[in-house]
């Protein structure tokens, strides 16, 4: 996993709330292997039309953010199914950071697991944010992460981000094999159970 | 921490599945059942790549159910290379890690949630993990019950164990007595329709009250599966002499000496007098009606006596423009009353309403009715158990007879992985979880309604009162 430490990007504004994971990757694509680039199927068919043709309108296909590295949802962005694709979606598109008011929680933990960093903030900042973008297509936000900042033209912001996904984003770290230096006290606790069954 | 003081369900099982805190507020925590399904390859190849095993493969039990065909069980009958890939994938997976499979012939596959409860292999007091977000439907159980996602099921296969931040908890009380027709999934739309499909983010639901206690264990786990429909991270129902009926002979489920020492076990899970929960909310049982939805998020739902809102009388800006996209996307006038809206498929299956009692509930509507003219019906068994059993009742004629599809157990229309969709604006009356733009297909138009109620959407051609065909006998 790439460590994600600071990032300046343009941010792209997904505005509605409740945008599922359905919209971000549509269930059809699904049973493609991760080695595939999933970034082609990112809000597939709300990109282009049933013909294949794509939608100008729809904020990825403008010119000023085909290149964001940062999203901006609406309220519970990506809720609904667990499906890590959606988390591929958005980062092999070149995404490294969401900014959004909630998510849905196990899109959250998904993103951790894969260097995408999720930031928290209230509704009106997000809002700020937004028409900022939409005022100024393609200007640019800052996050740094030791800081636990976003700073963009309108403002700055703190956000709060659970120790331990700060720490796994920062180090990039591996947690299976974190978790497994912890091998022990797994060995511990099995032994305790099973003395418990008995 | 004393033992006396008093502590939620949740609060017990997450007690005692902790292997060790984190001064960061992280908990490394124990599962004591792994359920895998035939989207998990991304998380076998994951593993594969480090060259680790399984550490506990007699914990994981596998089922394919998102990309089997629901005509038939010949696994060769599957023509798509990707879904066959998919099936193919679980059973080597599987055999190749020592991992028990109920494979398409196997007289327990089924929905990964359907099967997990109906076999045994979900029990009180459990902490239940799968790669599938509506894993929350076998806290109806008494156990914790999650969702999670395919680095994290590599997580768990390899190390038996999963770190979570404890979450916040929500108990949502429901007294009262539910009326003719009202069932379960009403109940859940009607919570969802209050909180909204973001009001319990970062929370474990305990569901209670006299309206719960009075559920089914079917109900209950329509109850919990829709947990996540509300956001909330996990659902559960306190076990109580329901549940231990339910699973006293289940093919997994303890016996004999073992199941008199569970039992004591399990009588001592639910939440203590006086448990503090992190939120309350209260609805009122009797005040609850049948329940469809309209929108493209579950949270859209309304009594089925109403009529479709009106986005001019909405005055947050972002939920009328939610409102207005919804409408042109479901081809829906403002202001019509929710009867009058013409379905052209019937979708009666999925974890959510796939049980045994969803398909007598809906037999009872379909008999001696015919399915309406230009309207295609579907019932599919949530597993091969359910389906045995309608069948043995003689559900499966009652169906067929009327002019419904009685199909094989699997996920089917409700997401539709399989091939098994919908064709662009079609309208589906569905007795699954999610209506979602392009759920059941792209362009496909969504109704979430229990499974009377699609059945009484079948037999009319539109969104209908099952209460009035009820009163019809
Ligand atoms: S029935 Fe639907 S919601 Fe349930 S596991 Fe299958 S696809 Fe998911």
């Amino acid at each position: 996993m790439q460590p994600f430490i600071t990032l300046r990007s343009a941010a792209v504004p997904f505005a509605r709330a409740n945008i599922d994971t359905d919209q971000i990757i549509p269930a059809r694509f699904l049973s493609r292997p991760r080695a595939i680039d999933h970034g082609q199927f990112l809000f597939h068919d709300l990109r282009q039309a049933p013909d294949g043709e794509q939608r100008p309108d729809f904020p990825l296909n403008r010119l000023h953010w085909r290149d964001a590295r940062i999203a901006l949802g609406g309220r519970n962005f990506a809720c609904g199914s667990s499906r890590e694709s959606a988390v591929w979606a958005m980062y092999d598109h070149g995404f490294r950071a969401v900014i959004a008011p909630s998510y849905g929680d196990i899109f959250a933990n998904n993103s951790v697991k894969n260097g995408m960093l999720a930031v928290v903030l209230p509704r009106d900042a997000v809002d700020a944010l937004m028409a900022e973008a939409e005022a100024t297509p393609g200007a640019e936000i800052d996050i740094d992460l030791p800081a636990q900042t976003v700073t963009s033209a309108a403002g700055t912001w703190s956000f709060d981000i659970d120790p331990y996904a700060k720490k796994s984003l920062l180090e990039g770290l591996d947690e299976l094999a974190f978790t497994l230096t912890h091998e022990s006290d797994i060995a511990a606790f099995e032994h305790r159970m099973g003395r418990d069954n008995r | 921490m004393s033992e006396l003081a008093p502590r939620t369900l949740f609060e017990k099982i997450w007690d005692s599945h902790r292997v060790l805190d984190r001064e960061d507020g992280q908990t490394l925590l124990y599962v004591d059942r792994h359920l895998v399904h035939d989207g998990s390859a991304p998380a076998f190849e994951l593993l594969r790549q480090r060259g680790i095993k399984p550490r506990a493969p007699e914990r994981v039990f596998a089922t394919p159910d998102h990309y089997v065909p629901t005509d038939t069980r010949e696994r060769d009958a599957i023509t798509d290379d990707r879904h066959r890939g998919m099936v193919d994938a679980l059973e080597r997976n599987t055999a190749e890690t020592g991992i028990r499979m109920f494979g398409l012939k196997d007289a327990n596959q089924g929905i990964v949630h359907v099967v997990g409860p109906e076999a045994g292999l979900s029990l009180p007091g459990m902490l239940i993990v799968c790669g599938d977000s509506h894993t929350s439907t076998h806290g109806a159980l008494g156990a914790l019950a999650f969702g999670i996602g395919s680095t994290e099921v590599a997580h768990v296969l390899g190390s038996q164990t999963l770190w979570q931040r404890r979450p916040k908890t929500l108990r949502i009380t429901i007294d009262g007595t539910l009326g003719t027709g009202v069932t379960a999934k009403d109940v859940i739309l009607a919570i969802i329709a209050a909180i909204g499909a973001a009001g319990a983010t970062g929370h474990v639901i305990e569901y209670a009250g006299s309206a719960i206690r009075g559920l089914s264990m079917e109900g209950r786990l329509t109850l919990c599966n829709m947990s996540i429909e509300a956001g909330g991270r996990a659902g559960m129902v306190a076990p109580d002499e329901t549940t231990y009926a339910y699973l006293k002979g289940r093919p997994f489920a303890p016996a004999g000496h073992d199941w008199d020492r569970e039992l004591e076990r399990w009588k001592r899970l639910p939440s203590d007098p006086g448990a503090v929960f992190d939120r309350e909310v209260t609805l009122d049982g009797d005040a609850i009606a049948p329940m469809v939805t309209w929108g493209n998020s579950p949270e859209d739902a309304l009594p089925i006596t109403a009529s479709l809102p009106d986005p001019a009388a909405e005055p947050d800006p972002e939920r009328r423009a939610a409102i207005l996209d919804a409408f042109e996307y479901m081809g829906l006038t403002p202001g019509a009353p929710l009867e009058s809206v013409m379905v052209n498929r019937v979708f009666i299956g999925s974890c959510t309403n796939g049980r045994i009692e969803d398909l007598r509930a809906a037999a009872e509507v379909a008999r001696g009715r015919r399915v309406a003219q230009g309207v295609v019906a579907w019932v599919v068994p949530g597993s091969a158990p359910v389906r045995r059993q309608a069948v043995e009742e003689g559900l499966d004629r009652i169906f067929t007879e009327a002019g419904f599809e009685f199909r094989e157990a699997g996920c089917s229309m409700c997401l539709g992985t399989n091939g098994e969709i919908a064709t662009p604006g079609e309208r589906v009356a569905s007795t699954s979880n999610r209506n979602f733009r392009g759920r059941q297909g792209p362009g496909a138009r969504t109704h979430l309604l229990s499974p009377a109620m699609a059945a009484a959407a079948a037999v009319t051609g539109h969104l209908t009162d099952v209460r009035a065909l009820m009163a019809e006998g």
